[in-house]
């Protein structure tokens, strides 16, 4: 990998170095119930939301509360945006004359943006009104990242409380999220992104005639301010088929650096907050530790082996010395592609600037298993810290069946009643990815979906599931996915993706509220070490390759020994 | 229960006006005041007359014109996407063979001599607005050949249409293809 693809990864960990403790810090305080920076701006405008809403902010939620708020929100949310797309023919702000989609299309797409997924079966071009992407899609972009964050938040009070019943109100911490965090930072980068030239405007077709006499629709639309806020709340959905490939959502090599970044920082920065939000800067400094070794090791990888010459092409008289470039784009090259290939899967972002379908059989294998740690490192918007938390909880407790002491994490003992859910959360994913798509290998009309044979069509099956069941939301796009199976198992598979890990999540946190820290003793394992950590990414490398290993065998490693 | 229903169907219409209505129409008005050729997505004109984007392909096939990379979707941009061809599908193989041998035939270069991977690989959008510069010095001396203009005059015109890494470390280096033709074609005039 030549000395510039380093230069790469370097400017993008100083970049995240400098900003996630600032935001870190920040975004502690905004979930903290304290004072917090911009009080005098923000506090008016969340009190006429609350107003609006009925809500009292002061008026604290039982867990089973909060999640009977989150599943009202989020149903409400998929029969909003579900309506808007069924009717866009008929609203304004359709300038290509678009019609309504499909119930199937309109089904999976509302699924799909209500549950932080963006999993994308319509190419945004040829499907979307400008409507439908400013009022439906953008719209779910922020607040289904909010919602994340707000179980997040909730989650961190659980483990910091001692003794209380309630964890929170969610429409606080939802609103929060967005006036605070999510709203100021989408605004400054869709600035920026048009500075670099990100289309936003409200037009149709600019059709030019080319140099050679033919004529070319330039396509218009608000793409800036979807871009920004699908990058930062870990959302993913492009708005145009190609997605960040697409010259007009990401143009420049600074553009997609500053995506790249874009795609990271919450999520990072919320491992700091945590250690904030729960007394002890250490604990948030070694889960954010245990998140960025992985990726960064998954990402120094993908770049390697995208950097690398696609040994099928040896015959071909190709110069290869750039890199496989089928499916990548020359301004960002391939090493920037693997960087964000490793970064969009190790978060449940899902956007991508090259075509994942045509990745190396290892780059595209690992961005597949980086999915399937169960979206950790750092993983979405508030979820990623959700899900590493989890498997801190599952490493105390098998540290303490190893040791013969009942388990404990920050003073509190760890019980049935929290790894009843933990093993819940963690088993929900994989019985839905495998169970499709072990249903999807042997069925003809799912295979008829395929773009590649061979092991290669394995991996796309598994690479739909694995995406939509970790709600990341890429795709090997060659797979047709807007067929009814694809549309209603995937719909089904972001679904429990969803549901199936936050409800646990309430339900541990409610648990661990009610409970009192004991000291610590002797015998108290440390969780804020680098030991700690190690054993940390040992249980989530475990468990998902006693899961998946199987069948990654089958799809991307038979497909690199063949070539 | 219902107060909770309440809020969430009250939350969603809020979040519509402002998230979904005054966010990315705020964004669309300071756009268009602070940068409307970008924000309109950096439209180049000739004679009054709208030819492409600075940011889209074309599909030029002219031996007077540099080519730009192949695209699988005809470089139409009302459909965005690459060919999602794996990396081990024969089809790949016979098509970059294929690419790799017109491209040879058409630049004049001996049967077993390197293309470079940008020219015969499908880009991930299918509208790469630019081309390697090692791809672009290929094919100079085929454009200078067609315009009868001196080679070195073209490599020079290359040069200057060539974008370098942004900060020395980002991306790679490139070469935008229409603004290259353009100069071209300015160069005629």
């Amino acid at each position: 990998m030549a000395a510039t693809a380093w230069g790469q990864f370097l400017a993008l960990v100083a970049l995240l170095a400098l900003t996630a403790p600032v935001l870190g810090r920040y975004a502690g305080a905004v979930y903290g119930g304290g004072g917090a920076p911009g009080d005098r701006l923000f506090l008016p405008a969340e009190r006429l939301v609350y107003r609006i809403c009925g809500v009292d902010p002061g008026r604290e939620q039982h867990w089973t509360r909060y999640a009977f708020s989150l599943l009202a929100f989020g149903l409400v949310s998929f029969l909003a945006l579900y309506a808007l797309l069924r009717l866009q023919g008929v609203l304004p702000l359709n300038p290509l004359g678009l019609p309504g989609l499909d119930p199937h299309a309109a089904f999976n797409a509302s699924v799909s943006f209500t549950t932080n997924t963006n999993w994308q079966a319509y190419a945004g071009e040829a499907a979307m009104s400008h409507l439908s992407q400013m009022s439906g899609l953008t719209v779910q972009n922020f607040v289904s990242a909010a919602a994340g964050m707000a179980v997040m938040a909730a989650f961190v009070r659980g483990i910091a409380r001692r003794g209380a019943e309630t964890v929170g109100n969610f429409w606080v911490d939802l609103t929060r999220g967005v006036v605070r965090i999510l709203l100021p930072l989408s605004f400054l980068l869709a600035l920026f992104l048009v500075g670099q030239g990100v289309v936003q405007n409200l037009n149709g077709h600019t059709v030019a005639t080319t140099v050679e006499g033919a004529a070319q629709a330039i396509p218009g639309g608000p793409a800036a301010s979807q871009v920004a806020v699908k990058q930062l709340g870990t959302n993913g959905g492009g708005f145009f088929d190609a997605n960040s490939a697409h010259p007009f959502e990401n143009p420049t090599a600074l553009s997609n650096l500053v995506q790249t970044w874009a795609i990271l920082i919450v999520p990072f920065s919320l491992a700091l907050a945590y250690g904030h939000l729960c007394g002890d800067r250490r604990q948030g400094r070694a889960v954010f530790a245990t998140m960025f070794a992985v990726w960064a090791l998954v990402s120094v990888a993908v770049m390697l082996l995208e950097s690398a010459a696609n040994p099928l092409l040896a015959g071909t008289g190709a110069d290869q010395a750039a890199g496989h470039l089928e499916g990548k784009e020359t301004r960002l090259g391939a090493a920037a592609s693997g960087l964000w290939a490793a970064s969009t899967t190790g978060t449940s972002n899902g956007s991508v600037n090259a075509m994942h379908d045509s990745l190396s059989p290892l780059g595209g294998g690992l961005s597949m298993l980086h999915m399937m740690f169960g979206e950790v490192s750092p993983g979405g918007a508030g979820v990623g810290l959700n899900g590493m938390l989890v498997m801190v909880l599952l490493t105390v407790f098998l540290a303490g069946l190893m040791t013969g002491r009942t388990p404990e994490y920050l003073g509190k003992k760890i019980t049935a009643a929290e790894i009843k859910p933990v093993v819940l959360y963690l088993l929900a994913v994989p019985v839905v990815l495998l169970g499709f798509a072990a249903a999807s290998a042997v069925n003809g009309a799912a295979l008829a979906s395929l773009n590649n044979t061979g092991p290669h069509g394995l991996s796309e099956i598994l690479y739909a599931y694995a995406s939509t069941a970790n709600n990341n939301g890429s795709a090997f796009a060659g797979l047709d996915a807007s067929t009814p199976w694809f549309t209603v198992t995937t719909g089904v598979a972001m679904l429990a993706g969803r549901f199936l890990l936050l409800i646990p999540v309430l339900a541990i946190a409610g648990s661990l509220a009610r409970k009192r820290p004991v000291p610590a003793g002797v015998s108290t394992l440390p969780t804020h070490t680098p030991l700690f950590g190690g054993l940390v990414v040992a249980v989530v490398v475990v468990v998902a390759g006693l899961t998946f290993l199987p069948a990654l065998t089958l799809g991307p490693l038979a497909e690199y020994f063949a070539l | 229960m219902l107060r909770q229903l309440f809020a969430a169907l009250a939350m969603t219409a809020v979040a519509t006006v402002v998230l979904g209505l005054a966010y990315p129409l705020a964004v669309t008005g300071i756009a268009q005041v602070l940068a409307p050729e970008r924000a309109d997505g950096s439209l180049v004109e000739r004679d009054g007359e709208v030819v492409g984007s600075a940011l889209l392909a074309q599909g030029f096939t002219g031996p007077e014109y540099f080519h730009p990379r192949p695209s699988a979707v005809d470089h139409d941009p009302r459909d965005s996407g690459g060919s999602n061809l794996g990396p081990s599908a024969p089809a790949l193989a016979a098509d970059v063979a294929a690419r790799a041998a017109a491209y040879r035939g058409a630049n004049g270069l001996a049967p077993d001599a390197p293309v470079p991977v940008d020219a015969v690989t499908a880009s991930a959008s299918g509208l790469d607005p630019h081309i390697s510069p090692e791809n672009a010095r290929l094919q100079a001396d085929r454009v200078a050949r067609a315009r009868g203009l001196d080679a070195a005059a073209v490599r020079a015109l290359v040069g200057e249409h060539t974008v370098p890494r942004a900060l020395g470390v980002l991306g790679e280096p490139g070469v935008n293809v229409l603004g290259l033709n353009l100069a071209l074609d300015r160069a005629a005039d």
